[in-house]
């Protein structure tokens, strides 16, 4: 397939080269045409979002408020903090300008003149590169005032995270550009009434803005044609774990879980089997790997195998994985990372890391598999923000799909 | 306590936000960059700087792990242990770096020079195992990579010296 997102072309992120490869076109004619036009071009096209919920991008644009005298803005989600999942470090090295063109357009639809890019702070040296295309764009007028002569305006700024998984989650990421701990919000309101500063406020991935100058240059046509029908277009998959070759790789939506393994990562080290894999980064169910063949990368396939697209993170776990020990660092994870505002999941995620030590030790009880199941099952939707689930499902789904490797480690009690 | 460069640099910042606040982090970011750590005393001069109280700031800079309230080695060297890493055996570099720098994980050496933290996902998945020192990303490691990594840091002398560092971007860099 031809590549959109990370096409192949030597020094892409340089403004110039990409205004020679068609860049700034899409936003160009943008310009030209009615914001509603747009938003229907977007609804059209079926776009999701690929930062983890596969929300129709076009519906959440239509949410925005028109007769608001309030000003709007638009948050983009580069906080990528998934483990499993590093897609969008290489959008902004390798096409930073497809990004902004995707917020300008998203900016001039919605009637927004400010755009936050919120970038995890690990990222120091993307923000930087970032940074740099923000400035080439802004020296030649396609962010700023009066945009190439227009009566559009808009300033894009980027907002550096500070190494808290939490601000992924839009409410608490708005939260965090607004000066506080990365706090979710009790939704609703959502943040289309009431968002950043009590305004309307849009939340996009970076992945899904990127995905926007495509609609509009090529029609929501030829988009909704790449891949699966309910969830098309390309995709960015981060491949890791076992595996030849790690890396990202831009493929329809709809590919083979086995191609992206044994094609596109050339397999598994020593052609060993796969003994279990998680799609869409850490917080998605885990599968067997004896369950994945005829599964596909797309929202409709994954969700019928039991678990989710997520953020298209997927890791492959060789048949000599000690997977209690991969679900008690998984736990820990979300353990340190629980901001702390809800009981569920701030008790409940320690008091799992502790049961899944007992475990890792080969010291649990009989009666700890269904105490740590209990546990899971009462974070589970009782929490302010979906940390809680995600913390939750993949307990919960190792259980079920790999019940003999809690079991094996249940200590053995002496008869008397 | 911040310099006037800095002040110069926040008050632009504040400019981007319709609420001085908001400049908050950027705010913490610039101190950190100059003081190397966040002081008490910092945190009450970004206070009355942005009409924040102390105890908003302190929160705010408790919360997210990259802010910190203490110096560090002049090289942080930071280990992700998440899953991916954990799969490819990031535990023998990061018991290789305590077993070289004499230290334990969360810790600084006397000298002043490493400290060693265990962090989670660096979102470089695919080059695992893999360790940042400030905002350079070393992939690909293993322990005969890591000790070259390190032995090339001892040879740095200077100060914040990690562009000194003679590391062959093409060797521990890669992946993606």
């Amino acid at each position: 397939m031809e590549k959109y997102l990370l096409p192949e072309i030597p020094d892409y992120h340089l403004i110039d080269v990409y205004e020679n490869n068609g860049g700034y076109q899409a936003f160009k004619k943008s310009i030209t045409l009615n914001p509603d036009a747009i938003i229907n071009e977007i609804k059209k096209s079926n776009l999701r979002g690929r930062g983890g919920a596969c929300f129709p991008t076009g519906l959440k644009w239509s949410f925005m408020p028109k007769d608001n005298s309030k000003p709007k803005y638009l948050a983009v989600n580069g906080d990528e903090s998934e483990p499993g999942t590093f897609k969008d470090r290489n959008l902004f090295e390798f096409n930073p300008h497809l990004i902004i063109e995707g917020i300008l357009i998203a900016c001039y639809s919605m009637g927004i003149k400010t755009a936050y890019v919120y970038i995890r702070g690990e990222y120091g040296k993307w923000i930087r590169m970032f940074q740099k295309a923000l400035d080439d764009a802004y020296s030649k007028n396609y962010i700023g005032q009066n945009i190439l002569g227009s009566n559009f305006s808009t300033n894009i700024f980027i907002h550096k995270g500070a190494g808290a998984y939490i601000c992924g989650e839009e409410s608490a990421l708005m939260n965090s550009i607004e000066g506080d701990r990365g706090y979710p919000r009790v939704k609703p309101p959502f943040p289309a009434q009431k968002g950043l500063w009590n305004c309307p406020t849009t939340i996009n991935n970076i992945e899904t803005l990127a995905n926007i100058p495509l609609i509009i240059n090529k029609g929501a046509e030829w988009y909704s044609s790449i891949g699966s029908p309910k969830h098309p277009g390309p995709i960015l998959v981060g491949i890791s774990g076992h595996v030849n070759k790690p890396g990202v790789y831009e493929v329809p939506t709809g590919t083979l879980l086995t191609e992206l393994i044994y094609n596109f990562a050339e397999g598994i080290p020593g052609n060993k089997k796969i003994k279990a894999m998680i799609p869409g980064g850490s917080s998605t169910m885990i599968l067997r790997g004896e369950n994945i063949e005829g599964v596909k990368m797309d929202a409709e396939s994954l969700k019928a195998a039991g678990s989710s697209v997520g953020t298209a993170g997927l890791i492959v776990m060789d048949e000599e994985t000690d997977l209690i020990r991969v679900i008690t660092r998984i736990t820990k994870f979300y353990h340190h990372e629980s901001c702390g505002q809800c009981t569920p999941c701030r008790e409940g995620t320690g008091w799992m890391e502790k049961i899944l030590n007992r475990f890792e030790k080969n010291e649990a009880k009989k009666e700890d598999l269904e105490l740590l199941l209990d546990v899971a099952n009462n974070i589970e939707g009782n929490t302010i923000c979906a940390l809680g689930d995600a913390a939750a499902w993949p307990v919960q789904s190792m259980i079920k799909r790999f019940p003999e490797e809690f079991e094996r480690r249940i200590k053995k009690v002496e008869p008397v | 306590m911040l310099n006037d460069s800095n002040l110069k640099r926040v008050d632009e910042i504040i400019k981007r936000y319709p609420e001085p606040r908001a400049a908050l982090l950027p705010a913490l970011w610039i101190a950190q960059e100059q003081e190397g750590y966040i002081s008490l005393k910092m945190m009450k001069f970004l206070g009355n700087l942005l009409s924040l109280p102390y105890s908003h700031i302190l929160g705010v800079v408790s919360f997210y792990t990259m802010f910190h309230e203490k110096p560090l080695g002049r090289f942080h060297i930071e280990v992700c242990t998440n899953i991916s890493c954990m799969l490819k055996g990031s535990d023998k570099i990061l018991s290789t770096l305590e077993k070289h720098c004499g230290i334990k994980c969360g810790e600084t050496s006397e000298d002043g020079k490493f400290t060693i933290t265990e962090v989670e996902c660096m979102g470089a998945c695919s080059g695992a195992p893999m360790i940042a020192v400030g905002e350079d990303y070393f992939e690909n490691l293993n322990e005969d990579k890591t000790l070259k990594l390190l032995n090339n840091f001892s040879n740095v002398t200077k100060l914040n010296g990690n562009d000194d560092v003679d590391d062959d971007e093409t060797e521990f860099g890669g992946g993606d």
